[in-house]
């Protein structure tokens, strides 16, 4: 921020309501005009005088443009959206905490926010206003315009990120041109954010823009749309800092949904591919979502996803952080998804019943015990002759289990010494072979043994053998 | 070599394909990164024909498999059957160069970066660079990201007109249309110059620099002064001041903070990519810029470079560029606002000494030392203390001792015990460079006083520091200042002090030697056996343990060994344990050779007894080692009285 001489040109002029419409425009343009200068807020002592004046002549701005009717003509669109980008657009400073938490620490806010609330404040009474023309202002409002625009959500003073939210929302509903570069230029800020830096202050906020934008969709779906649900929103949800975020997120998702249902096997099937593996917090946020999402998914969609769907809720009912196995287990507190799993009974029940058997005799906490108990029971009354099967091949599944798991560790005990021997083989092959070259190059002939060795490769023994072979096959 | 082959009965690729598509993500993750046996198990024809195919169509599957996946590929060029085989490996790397995740992504890189060497020239160009082209116009962003990291590979070995084409594929990137890919041009171009023919580097590569350093994204102009250093080393002197500076310079005064950032932190480098000419007359007003900057980041950037900077100056009118342009700016910054630019400051300006010379040091750099000294930020009088050295090299350290001692002083008693862990960290450094008088005079208080300093992690570097102290001042000196102060705290109320004076004892004997050991430290640690706390009794006896070596065998059988035994049988379990402990130890360090070696008979190779599952004496299987016999003694619950006599006539004398 600098300060420039000019500040002198401020004066204390009305906007005098009464003033004959010419003479308006033109106090109009000149007050604009005096707003271009810009103070140094750091340091606070700093030409209180100009600050003061620039203070009055903005509200007069934002005043006139909220209340008098025919203010807005054409040659004041350039000074305006000029005053305008003088004093929003600049480089965000550094954060003065590198390590700043959002949901731990006091952001840093803007000090020249007395001013600039101003501006923020006359551009969405500009926006807002009845005479504002579209037509005109998109020569001015343009994509150069718009991306810094967004450059500034990453502001870290929420009451900045507030106001930029609401114009953003008004520039995407007047300017229906710069519709498509909006959302492409969310979009890569969205995926710098996920893939390069994992920081940006105003994922929320711009969230909040998309959800309403998301209502407004077009059915069918358009590719473009679909791919930014599937590129881009779900894979927000790996971010670190979700929960700052996650509300929103989780609306624009749902959103999605309600418009089309079909995308609703991506979706899930998404959130599994990136389910929290180590943060419990995290976890609880997906389940969330996984219930808001089940509490509109229609009956066909669930089916399609049921199977991995309730993989997944078993593996969290024996989570030992008890505020994850407690939210999976509240699912079936929700009667719309009870009916849906009653309805799948056949299916989901087999998914879940070793999980909940074996965790309600293990886990270490009495609350999801019970609520295990329950679960069962729901389960016993609505199947019980599944049931009862179930609890029958309980132990012989375990059994065969542990069979396959034995299976395993013999399929790669073998595999690893086969590959053991076959390293030690190909040694020897290696050296048999430069012991030929050499004796090739001083003329020798190929000796019976030199051949028999160069044969026996090729009765390898069999990886069950006993370890020997290879070393003796070789000599 | 047919029978390289694997055998199709033992292992029917469905079963190893089942366990790639285990359900168990840490399954499958295992049996991934375990693929090269896999393959091995197939053999190189089935390898190729079946295990890649099947990898390059159904593998959708977690970012984690995926990168594993990706780093083994990289590997595989022998278990597809060597050099002439290896394009199989393009088509899953290639899909893996296309994935979302960015760390998947740059490992399938990686491996293509590195199977590419294993490519004959025609391989490239058949199958390896229309790979390459493929990704660089592929729709999503992904895969035009990973392409540009592949240009600089292929570029140096294939035919002209193909080259011509890399050219023109690398110049469309630059100019993407997502900033997420221009970003990825931009940080290879650098690498991308370098392999280019020099006309190409004017004729390509510069426009493409001028346009990327423009960019309106800051991240990617940041990224171009990062090119900017490969690229003016490319280029011969003359043609720098056209191509190169402009951009150069635009670039120190960009607008956003991170741009100016970069070029502070790359200054060093830019400084010998421009030479000296340029630096004279271009660098030296940017640097004194920088060091100006309204953003505190890049004034401690710059401030960070500031000694490297002035030893790159041309040496003929190097002092007068540091005496009329630098130092003004350096000595602005010494009273900035912020505290990271001091302390960066701080961390480097004592090497401007060497630079400046005795004179110039005294007169223009000392009252900068001194007013850092009194910083109120202890990081940056920290940084200060922490490069004496230079200084002591140039004027000696006397001319600083007397504001020396007040800050360290001062960070010795700092409310932070980090700080007080760094000061102590110089402390022998510094006792080395103002000599034993003036330690003794004016440090060793502070010394003695971090021993009881309330945290552990203090009192422990403090009794590291004081070993180093005795090696340094010899054990005469020891014996004079700091042993009766130690052996003092014997007495102390506080049971912490009290183990310090047996932490400090255990650093020390070996230094103190035999003679001190003995006459002096012995006696304190033996009467402190009797301590009601558990905790100061069971380190009696480590500390006998660890003093034992340097104790003569005298004192061991009439003075260590009574004590021993009744520690062995005190009623606390940690001080029993930790007594037998020292016994054993010090019976294997009195045994003689023949007796160590039928002791070592008791034990397997891996130093487990052999008879460990022996209750009692009677069953075990080696009654010759008394050691053996004790222990098993002990775990059956007999206590006998310990003997540290042994059952053979060659009882070594203790």
């Amino acid at each position: 921020m600098f300060v420039t001489d000019v500040r002198t040109q401020i004066q204390h002029r009305n906007l005098e309501e009464d003033a004959p419409v010419a003479e308006l425009h033109d106090l109009f343009c000149k007050k604009l005009q005096q707003c271009c200068v810009l103070f140094d807020f750091l340091d606070c002592v700093a030409d209180l005088k100009g600050k003061e004046i620039k203070r009055a002549a903005l509200n007069e701005l934002v005043e006139s443009v909220a209340t008098s009717r025919g203010v807005l003509i054409e040659p004041l669109y350039p000074e305006a959206i000029k005053m305008i980008s003088v004093n929003i657009f600049r480089t965000l400073p550094p954060s003065e905490n590198p390590e700043f938490d959002p949901e731990e620490d006091e952001p840093t806010l803007e000090a020249s926010w007395p001013h600039l609330q101003l501006v923020y404040e006359f551009f969405l009474r500009f926006l807002e206003s009845p005479d504002f023309q579209p037509s005109m202002a998109k020569r001015y409002i343009d994509q150069k315009f718009v991306l810094q625009l967004l450059e500034l959500f990453d502001s870290e003073d929420p009451r900045e990120r507030e106001y930029l939210k609401t114009i953003l929302h008004r520039v995407y509903g007047k300017l229906l041109g710069l519709r498509a570069y909006i959302r492409k230029q969310i979009n890569n800020i969205f995926l710098r954010f996920i893939y390069e830096t994992e920081h940006f202050n105003g994922v929320a906020e711009l969230l909040e823009i998309l959800g309403s934008i998301i209502n407004g969709f077009a059915l069918p779906l358009k590719a473009e749309h679909k791919q930014f649900l599937v590129r881009v929103l779900i894979p927000l949800h790996t971010a670190k800092s979700l929960s700052i975020f996650h509300a929103q997120l989780a609306y624009c998702v749902v959103q999605f949904m309600e418009k089309d249902a079909t995308v609703t096997e991506y979706i899930i099937r998404g959130l599994l591919k990136y389910w929290p593996k180590t943060c419990t917090q995290k976890e609880v946020m997906f389940l969330g979502e996984i219930e808001e999402i089940l509490d509109v998914i229609e009956p066909s969609q669930f089916i399609r996803i049921q199977e991995p769907l309730f993989k997944q809720i078993a593996a969290c009912i024996s989570s030992p952080h008890f505020q994850v196995a407690e939210r999976a287990l509240y699912f079936w507190n929700n009667e719309y998804i009870l009916s849906l799993i009653e309805e799948n009974c056949q299916v989901i029940l087999p998914l879940v019943f070793t999980t909940l058997y074996r965790v309600s005799k293990e886990h270490w906490n009495q609350t999801i015990v019970s609520l295990i108990y329950n679960v069962l029971k729901t389960f016993m009354e609505m199947n019980s002759k599944l049931f009862d099967d179930l609890t029958a091949s309980y132990k012989v599944e375990k059994q065969k289990e542990m069979k396959r798991e034995r299976e395993r560790a013999d399929l790669w005990r073998g595999l690893d010494e086969y590959q053991e021997r076959r390293m030690q083989m190909l040694t020897e092959a290696a050296r048999n072979q430069r012991n030929l070259q050499e004796r090739g190059e001083r003329g020798d002939t190929l000796s019976p043994s030199s051949l028999q060795t160069a044969q026996s490769d090729q009765h390898e023994p069999k990886p069950s053998g006993a370890p020997t072979g290879a070393g003796e096959s070789a000599t | 070599m047919a029978g390289a082959d694997g055998d199709d009965s033992l292992y029917p690729i469905a079963v190893l394909i089942d366990e790639l598509r285990n359900e168990d993500v840490q399954l499958r993750l295992n049996s991934i990164k375990k693929l090269s046996t896999i393959a091995l198990a197939l053999g190189v024809e089935r390898t190729r024909t079946e295990l890649l195919p099947f990898l390059t169509d159904t593998i959708y599957d977690e970012d984690e498999v995926l990168l594993a996946l990706a780093e083994q590929l990289g590997n595989f060029t022998m278990l597809v059957g060597g050099p002439e085989y290896v394009h199989c490996l393009l088509p899953p790397l290639e899909s893996l160069a296309t994935v979302e995740e960015t760390v998947v992504r740059d490992k399938a890189v990686e491996s293509l970066r590195k199977i590419s060497q294993e490519h004959s020239p025609v391989d490239l160009e058949v199958h390896f660079e229309p790979l390459v082209k493929r990704l660089a116009s592929g729709d999503w962003f992904t895969s035009r990201t990973s392409a540009c990291g592949l240009f600089s590979v292929c570029y140096p070995r294939v035919s002209s007109t193909v080259k011509a084409e890399i050219r023109q594929h690398f110049r469309t990137l630059c100019s993407d249309d997502t900033p997420m890919v221009r970003r990825a041009a931009a940080s290879k171009l650098g690498e991308f110059a370098k392999v280019l023919e020099l006309e190409y580097v004017k004729t390509d590569i510069i426009p493409l620099f001028t346009a990327l350093a423009s960019d309106e994204q800051d991240s990617v102009r940041l990224l171009a002064v990062e090119a900017c250093v490969s690229i003016a080393t490319l280029l011969p002197q003359e043609d720098l001041e056209t191509l190169v500076m402009p951009t150069l310079r635009q670039a120190a005064e960009d607008k956003s903070w991170r741009v100016r950032y970069m070029v502070a932190d790359k200054f060093s480098e830019l400084q010998k990519a421009v030479g000296p000419e340029i630096t004279k007359n271009d660098l030296v007003p940017a640097f004194q810029n920088l060091l100006k900057d309204c953003e505190a980041e890049v004034r401690a950037a710059a401030a960070n470079k500031v000694k490297e900077f002035c030893e790159n100056l041309p040496e003929d009118n190097r002092e007068q560029i540091i005496m009329s342009h630098i130092l003004p700016c350096v000595k602005e910054l010494v009273s900035d606002t912020n505290q990271h630019v001091k302390s960066a400051l701080a961390s480097v300006i004592m090497g401007l000494s060497t630079i400046l010379g005795k004179d110039n040091t005294i007169e223009h750099l000392l009252p900068l030392f001194l007013t850092q000294l009194k910083d109120e930020c202890p990081e940056v009088r920290l940084n200060i203390i922490s490069n004496l050295d230079c200084v002591n090299e140039v004027i000696g350290i006397r001319q600083l001792s007397q504001s020396l001692l007040p800050a360290i002083v001062e960070l010795a008693e700092d409310a932070k015990w980090r700080v007080r862990l760094a000061i102590i960290e110089y402390m022998p450094l510094l006792a080395g460079q103002l000599g034993v008088e003036f330690f003794d005079e004016k440090l060793n208080t502070l010394c003695m006083a971090w021993l009881i300093d309330h945290v552990y992690a203090i009192r422990e570097a403090a009794t590291s520091n004081l070993t180093k102290l005795v090696e340094k001042f010899g054990a005469e000196w020891a014996q004079n200042t700091i042993v009766p102060k130690v052996l003092g705290m014997a007495n102390d109320p506080n049971y912490l002090h009290r183990m310090t004076t047996l932490f400090c004892i255990n650093a020390l004997s070996e230094a103190c030697g035999q003679e001190i050991t003995t006459k002096q430290m012995l006696p304190v640690v033996l009467k402190m056996s009797n301590d009601q706390v558990a905790n100061v009794r069971f380190n009696v006896a480590k500390s006998l343990q660890k003093i034992g070596p340097v104790l003569d065998s005298n004192a061991l059988q009439t003075e260590v060994k009574p004590v021993l035994e009744k520690l062995a049988s005190d009623s606390d379990m940690d001080v029993k344990y930790f007594a037998q402990e020292a016994i054993s130890d010090l019976v294997w360090l009195a045994a003689p050779k023949e007796m160590k070696v039928r002791m070592l008979a008791c034990f397997d190779l891996r130093g487990a007894c052999r008879a460990e599952q022996d209750q009692t004496p009677d069953t075990c299987p080696h009654p010759d080692c008394c050691w053996h016999v004790e222990r098993c003694r002990t775990r059956a619950g007999l206590s006998l009285p310990w003997s540290f006599e042994l059952p053979q006539s060659s009882t070594p004398a203790l």
